[in-house]
């Protein structure tokens, strides 16, 4: 390769969003849209309800998936949101439900575990070096087994109802011709995380930490403060989806968040997070999200048996894998060369 | 060129019973270019992580500026203004080459929550930072490190340690992965980098690199100074026997 003084000009505009890592997951959720809209179109996926259902099911896995897709882009993992969510819910329940707490107190109850279960993750993935992914495992089971035993002990069930949040119903349960005021603040930190990704020294860190860790800290990048503070994010933005579906809901269940263990991180992927680190975007993300709402609630709308929703989405994770590498293949391309 | 910019007197280290480093002393001239020679073992990382503060000697001084210093940290070397350049060079392939190029110090605009990246800046700078070093494919400051090639990586990580206020700067094997032309590039800025003023230390076990451009040389050998000499004191021929301590190394390139 031959170093020149040569015209070659910037990229054009179209050749740069074909190359944003968000591309692929808009595409794909536009398709999805589609696919559904013909298939479930008549039996109500496209009216307002149908429309409020996917987006509120794709809001409260969104905020959790917005951290969980920077942490994947900082090269880390978590596993643990799913105990949090339920723990959250089951603090605020018991507290404010079953002991008549004020909820100011019960909320920031759920909070400060957010805080407490980031950073014990934080500190044990920075200091002993082990995977995320084991040690966030091993904090779900911890956390899962004490908040499902302790409701038990206390409250004598693991599904505590709460009938009056106070002044946390304004503004966790509103709902509007059937859409949830959770949609509302999925966006908010949307617009958090793209400001911070793209607009902050943090987001230029979180690419450096997950993209090559070494290089990062030689470079003065303060990398574990980088992962603490992704971590903290996470478990704390569980804790708000728990506090927030007890106070929706009226319940509190222990046990309630697991299945976001895994499709936090499906609809990162899915929207074009890479799994080794390093790549993504928050509208990817945001895209991914929503494709995991279409199809969950897609799928109920074509009147096929939803026992196959498990095998779609896999299906689609094969195909998100598999494209993303593509896609940055591609981007590594640009600018090699002509071709 | 009398006051060296950094002289290291009798510096030992000591691995255990292992003697890493017996005894080196060394000189950098600013404006100069140092060339650090040896075999795989010789002890040019181990005194090149001294250098650069990575590593602490058990034995000798280190003088910068002609006043003692003892380096607790990297950092310390970096306040001084002594930048190093790792083989692999530590940029991150997924990020554009103007993030690049200030990670982690990064420049802002605004103000309290709304201080920002000053992304227009950072292009700009970064462009004419690498343009200066010769590189002239790259044009778009937006462009990801991963389509560079290995000299232009190179080319970038001197550029940045340069703007960030090198005065001494350490290249460990920068030509030692590329081609015949990428190391050719390369070889033109550690000139380039001479011709600011910049004292520089080359590490290669490469005798042609360090023939083209050094201006003295030391060779070492089981942690022991083999050599020192200057520029046009020594052939091609007698370095390459000395690297590799004695006659047979001849013998083999004849060989061939």
């Amino acid at each position: 390769m031959t170093i020149e003084t040569s015209p070659a000009a910037r990229p054009s505009a179209p050749g740069r969003i074909f190359a944003a890592s968000w591309f692929g997951p808009l595409l794909a959720a536009i398709l999805m849209y589609l696919f559904f809209a013909v298939t479930g179109g008549g039996k109500g996926f496209l009216t307002v309800s149908g429309t409020a259902g996917w987006l509120n099911t794709a809001a409260e896995l969104g905020i959790i998936a917005i951290p969980i897709g920077l942490l994947m882009i900082a090269g880390e993992f978590d596993l643990s949101t799913g105990s949090v969510v339920g723990a959250a819910s089951i603090i605020v329940a018991v507290g404010t439900g079953f002991y008549g707490l004020p909820i100011a107190l019960t909320a920031s109850a759920a909070v400060l575990l957010g805080i407490g279960v980031g950073s014990f993750n934080a500190f044990l993935v920075n200091r002993t070096r082990l995977p995320s992914f084991i040690v966030t495992l091993a904090s779900n089971f911890l956390l899962a087994g004490s908040a499902l035993g302790l409701s038990r002990l206390i409250a004598g069930s693991s599904n505590v109802s709460l009938k009056d949040a106070g002044f946390l119903e304004p503004v966790l349960a509103t709902k509007a011709y059937g859409f949830n005021i959770s949609i509302v603040w999925w966006l908010l930190e949307a617009l958090l995380g793209i400001w911070v990704l793209q607009q902050t020294r943090l987001g230029n860190w979180i690419f450096a930490t997950g993209g090559n860790l070494d290089g990062a800290r030689r470079a003065g990048v303060p990398v574990s403060r980088v992962k603490l503070t992704l971590f903290i994010w996470t478990s704390v933005s569980a804790a708000f989806v728990g506090t927030l579906q007890a106070v929706a809901y009226n319940s509190g269940n222990a046990v309630s968040g697991q299945g976001y263990v895994f499709q936090t991180a499906i609809a990162a992927v899915i929207g074009g997070v890479l799994l080794t680190g390093g790549f993504g975007s928050v509208p990817g993300i945001v895209f991914g999200t929503m494709i995991y709402g279409i199809v969950s609630l897609g799928l109920f709308y074509t009147g096929w048996p939803t026992d196959w929703l498990a095998t779609f989405i896999g299906g689609l994770l094969v195909v998100a894998v598999l494209t993303n590498n593509l896609l940055r293949e591609a981007a590594l391309r640009r600018g090699r060369g002509r071709s | 060129m009398n006051q060296p910019l950094m002289r290291l007197q009798g510096v030992s280290c000591a691995f255990g019973n292992n003697l890493a480093l017996d005894s080196v002393s060394i000189e950098v001239q600013p404006g100069e270019i140092t060339c650090l020679l040896g075999d795989n073992g010789a002890g040019k990382s181990t005194l090149i992580k001294i250098m650069s503060g990575v590593q602490r000697p058990t034995g000798g001084t280190i003088e910068f500026e002609g006043r003692p210093v003892r380096f607790e940290s990297p950092r310390d070397a970096q306040l001084l203004g002594i930048g190093t350049v790792h083989q692999d060079v530590g940029l991150i392939p997924l990020i554009s080459v103007a993030r690049n190029f200030f990670l982690g110090s990064e420049p802002t605009i605004g103000w309290g929550p709304f201080r920002r990246l000053d992304h227009g800046a950072a292009r700009r700078i970064a462009l004419e930072q690498i343009a200066e070093m010769g590189i002239r494919r790259v044009h778009d400051a937006d462009q990801l490190v991963g389509t560079m090639s290995g000299g232009e990586r190179q080319a970038l990580a001197i550029a940045r340690a340069l703007y960030f206020g090198a005065r001494l700067l350490i290249l460990d094997e920068p030509t030692a992965a590329l081609g015949v032309k990428e190391a050719a590039i390369v070889i033109d800025q550690i000139k380039r980098a001479r011709a600011k003023g910049v004292a520089l230390v080359f590490i290669t076990h490469n005798a042609t690199h360090a023939m083209a451009v050094g201006d003295r040389f030391t060779v070492l050998m089981h942690g022991r100074v083999a050599a020192q000499f200057l520029k046009g004191e020594k052939t091609r021929e007698q370095v390459l026997d000395l690297m590799a301590g004695g006659e047979q190394y001849t013998a083999m390139e004849l060989a061939d």
